[in-house]
């Protein structure tokens, strides 16, 4: 097995983040996706009313849940956990039944045009050749970090000892692997 | 078998070592994990150019990935400053551009009358021909001047040469009197010097950023969006002035929800507060200004208290945002915006922008702006123009004394007769929709139908092209090799832009379309190259550089100096008093104000709110709204209208307007809008609307944007000038929500 104990996680800072979409264009580009399938996404928050308001804006995509609800909920093997703790499909296994588009809390997975369920996959096809996926390599504000947290050099363990975070919907008790960072 | 499945994962996964227990052989076995199984979507190129992005005008160094023949995807250019590496969502788009399916295919002629939209394909030869004897008819009849361009975009230059030589400057860019030009005179009057493009600011190391109405983060421009993300992490702050919660404003420690029109009266308080307070860089003025007496008396009753009913900024705020603004000098940026033609007033908007900039001590200063070199690149050895100095058709007699730009708007006027000295009557149109990019289209259309030759030169089929007698198409940016460029910026570079892939269609580049007509107009001399690739290698050559390295890197670095006095560079003005002139002895010469006076702007009548607009991220324009790779992202545009106001809209009493639903703009003059979604929102003033720009085309030949969306710029029938520089302003616009008829369908967008 190529995996050597590394485990894969984003940081995504909405403090730099403007929402402007690069990350899900770059993604469409790098992946080939079809018109209507996204990987990633922006979702804007917008609290108060005027003129008293804040807003958070984040990309977002595929959390990687160290304990993926998708993986154990697809009937075929399709859906599951590669190098880094990465949740991939296979699509030659996946047989369209959406059981892992049901599963998932974050939406992270859409049906594509030719048949088989398809998410992010955290670029591992360039992460296996040293680089960033699309998404962090294009983002104008930086606001997005890759890295192996088994790494403490790495840019996400870096992150994540110097700031606050949180994870999104951590009721679901997922072990999500992307991280929102705070003030 | 799920459940079962489902709790051994969560076992394996809980565990420390759970990732590697999951890796294991038994886990592959398991669970379908299939060992190195990574699918590669093998978008990588067989090969990469280098070259740099047109989809706006910011220029960033891209790397077009090639893969049998097609452009796959396009990344950015580490090795270039202005993109490091990283592209905003336009640049990404560059496929969609290229694999337009609405592009311009071949030349066409009209065969109906002018505005019937009736074209015949034609060979380049019966085009050019055409075209050439149109030129050379209006040269005999009226003179070389009577012909005017407008172009707008890089690969522009080639026509502009083509003009000069043919004997013409009347040559312009909406990207001046209807974008930037107020701020670049503004800013030229006091100290001495523009602001230009990239604009000479250094936002990453600013300690605070204000925006005055500048949607910086919406309005894309890559390195400063990357400067200013740089400098929130490095703990900036931000003070946003903007009737709209934009992007930026949701980052701002102060947003300043002002009343549209207003920003003088804001800027002169916070000119009080920092000057009655002593707030300002007391060495630096006494330094480098002249006028600070005449400047202090004149914002002695300019008070918060005095602002507060003009713009709605309650005092304290008022105060309180002056305090911190001036905490932060002279690393406290006063941002200069871009478009800044709104009220007709806005020459001393940006002015009052550039004193406020003076008291800080931040222009010449690290976060403030900079003085960036640029390298030298030899002009190519031309014959000497032909045409002779003449009153300038756009900006007759003393109309506009300090405009320092042909006026688009003005070359427009000069063609409906008795509005200029001597009238146009050719139009070369290059890259400009000009039905978007000029206010009032129907005066637009009033000026094509007086003229004897009308050509347009575009890459799509867009509204303007649509009046054209003859229709030329251009090849995208990534199908030709244009002008070297080398702006000035803190880090000097040239790029080149290179064919990444061979021309598409029955298309043609800029230089071959310019040259064509160059030889058939008997202006051989002025064009002694073969291609654009031999001229520019030409000057790169007698720019000392290896064209070898500029071609496989595309961009090449020179030396990095000085930029602001704590680097050791000497500030110098080159205004008439050679300082910072804070009161203007040549704005009073012509009767203007010396210092910004604030005047009162039209209010919206009762029912109707102010228009305004702006940008989309995914969008430059009109120019990317058919590309359908961008419209994934961002297929239409939506009015903002507030919570509030939208409860209160007469007409909509027993169906509430929601987002999503339709509705009809009509402006002051009775021009009704496209339908268009309504976005019903906290985050913009009650006594304005809001829309991105670029879209509601009515050109059918764009067959994806077409209908979506509404066009602010056929809602722009008014406009007021500028005096001081010709600058129409667009923000004096007022409309009306009117139910979308019940009838009106327009594409379901998924």
């Amino acid at each position: 097995m190529s995996d050597s104990g590394k485990r894969y996680a984003m940081t995504m800072d909405p403090r730099q983040c403007v929402g402007c979409n690069a990350c899900v264009l770059a993604c469409k580009a790098e992946n080939n996706l079809p018109e209507h399938g996204f990987r990633d996404w922006i979702v804007t928050e917008t609290r108060g009313s005027f003129p008293h308001l804040s807003q958070e804006i984040r990309s977002e995509r595929c959390n990687h849940c160290s304990t993926a609800p998708c993986v154990s909920a697809c009937p075929t093997g399709a859906s599951h956990v590669n190098e880094g703790g990465t949740v991939l499909v296979s699509r030659e296994k996946c047989t369209g039944c959406k059981a892992c588009i049901a599963a998932c809390p974050y939406d992270a997975r859409y049906v594509h045009p030719e048949g088989f369920v398809d998410k992010c996959t955290f670029c591992l096809h360039r992460v296996r050749e040293g680089k960033d996926p699309a998404c962090v390599e294009v983002c104008p504000t930086t606001a997005l970090a890759f890295g192996d947290l088994n790494d403490p050099e790495s840019p996400v363990s870096r992150l994540l000892r110097q700031r606050k975070h949180r994870v999104l919907k951590p009721e679901t008790g997922l072990k999500p692997n992307l991280f929102i960072l705070e003030d | 078998m799920s459940q079962v499945t489902r709790r051994e994962f969560i076992k394996i996964g809980g565990a420390g070592a759970g990732v590697l227990a999951v890796g294991s052989g038994l886990g592959t076995h398991w669970w379908g994990l299939d060992e190195g199984q990574v699918p590669d979507p093998g978008t990588d190129g067989d090969h990469v150019v280098p070259t740099f992005c047109e989809l706006c005008f910011w220029k960033c160094g891209i790397l077009a990935h090639v893969k049998d023949g097609k452009v796959t995807k396009i990344t950015g250019n580490p090795d270039h400053p202005l993109s490091r590496g990283r592209l905003c969502p336009r640049g990404t788009g560059g496929v969609g551009q290229l694999y337009d399916p609405d592009r311009l295919k071949q030349p066409l002629v009209r065969v109906s009358k002018r505005g019937g939209d009736r074209f015949e394909a034609v060979s380049w030869d019966t085009a050019l021909n055409r075209v050439a004897e149109g030129m050379l008819a209006v040269r005999k009849k009226y003179g070389p001047e009577a012909l005017g361009l407008f172009s707008h975009g890089y690969g522009g230059s080639w026509l502009k040469h083509l003009v000069k030589a043919y004997g013409s400057n009347n040559i312009a860019a909406p990207s001046y009197a209807q974008c930037r030009g107020p701020r670049e005179v503004g800013y030229q009057l006091t100290f001495g010097q523009g602001v230009g493009s990239p604009e000479t600011v250094d936002i990453e190391n600013a300690r605070c950023i204000t925006l005055i109405g500048s949607h910086l983060g919406e309005n894309m421009h890559n390195t400063q969006v990357q400067d200013m993300a740089r400098a929130i992490a490095k703990g900036a702050q931000l003070v946003v002035v903007d009737p709209r919660f934009s992007t930026a404003a949701g980052k701002a420690r102060y947003w300043l929800p002002i009343k549209p029109g207003t920003d003088i009266a804001l800027l002169l308080a916070w000119m009080h507060v920092i000057v009655t307070e002593k707030r300002y860089d007391s060495a630096y003025i006494e330094k480098h200004a002249k006028g600070f007496a005449e400047l202090e008396k004149h914002v002695q009753d300019k008070t918060p208290e005095w602002a507060y009913p003009i713009t709605g900024i309650k005092p304290e705020l008022i105060r309180e945002s002056a305090r911190f603004i001036s905490s932060f000098k002279p690393a406290s940026l006063i941002h200069p915006g871009r478009r800044t033609t709104w009220y007709g007033d806005d020459t001393q908007r940006a002015r009052s922008m550039a004193i406020l900039t003076a008291l800080l001590g931040a222009w010449g200063r690290k976060g403030g702006y900079i003085q960036p070199g640029s390298m030298s690149v030899p002009a190519f050895p031309y014959t000497q123009y032909a045409y002779k100095p003449k009153e300038p058709a756009d900006r007759p007699k003393s109309l506009y004394p300090l405009a320092d730009e042909t006026l688009a708007s003005g070359l427009c006027d000069a063609t409906i007769p008795g509005k200029a000295p001597y009238p146009l009557h050719g139009w070369l149109v290059y890259g400009t929709n000009l039905l978007q990019s000029l206010p009032n289209p129907k005066q637009t259309i009033a000026a094509i139908q007086k003229l004897d030759l009308m050509v347009v030169i575009d890459v799509l089929p867009v509204e303007v092209a649509g009046w054209a007698d003859v229709v030329l198409p251009e090849s995208t940016y990534l199908e030709r090799c244009d002008e070297l460029w080398a702006p000035s910026y803190k880090e000097p570079f040239i790029a080149v832009r290179q064919e990444v892939v061979k021309p598409m269609y029955d298309t043609k580049p800029g230089w071959w379309i310019a040259r064509e007509l160059g030889l058939r107009l008997g202006l051989k001399d002025y064009f002694p190259w073969k291609d654009s690739e031999e001229y520019v290698m030409a000057r790169v050559k007698a720019a000392g550089l290896e064209c070898e390295t500029l071609k496989k890197t595309g961009v090449v670095k020179g030396k990095v100096v000085p930029v602001c006095e704590e680097e050791g560079l000497q500030l110098a003005f080159d205004t008439p008093s050679k300082k910072i002139e804070l009161y203007s002895d040549a704005l009073k010469a012509l009767g203007f104000h010396p210092m910004p006076e604030y005047t009162p702007v039209e209010e919206p009548p009762a029912g109707m709110f102010r228009l305004l607009f702006g940008r989309a991220p995914a969008h430059t324009f009109g120019r990317t709204t058919n590309n359908r790779f961008l419209s994934t992202v961002f297929p239409e545009n939506e009015v903002w209208i507030n919570t509030k106001a939208a409860r209160a809209l007469p007409g909509f009493e027993n169906r509430p307007l929601k987002t999503g639903d339709r509705v009809v703009l009509v402006n002051q003059d009775g021009v009704r809008s496209r339908p268009v979604r309504v976005k019903v929102t906290e985050r913009i003033r009650g006594d304005a609307v809001y829309l991105y720009h670029g879209f509601g085309h009515s050109a059918k030949g764009l067959k994806h944007a077409y209908g979506r969306g509404a066009s602010d710029s056929e809602l722009i029938t008014r406009y007021k000038t500028d005096p001081i520089m010709g600058g129409t302003g667009m923000n004096v616009n007022f409309v009306r929500v009117e139910p979308a008829p019940a009838t009106a369908s327009s594409k379901q967008v998924a």
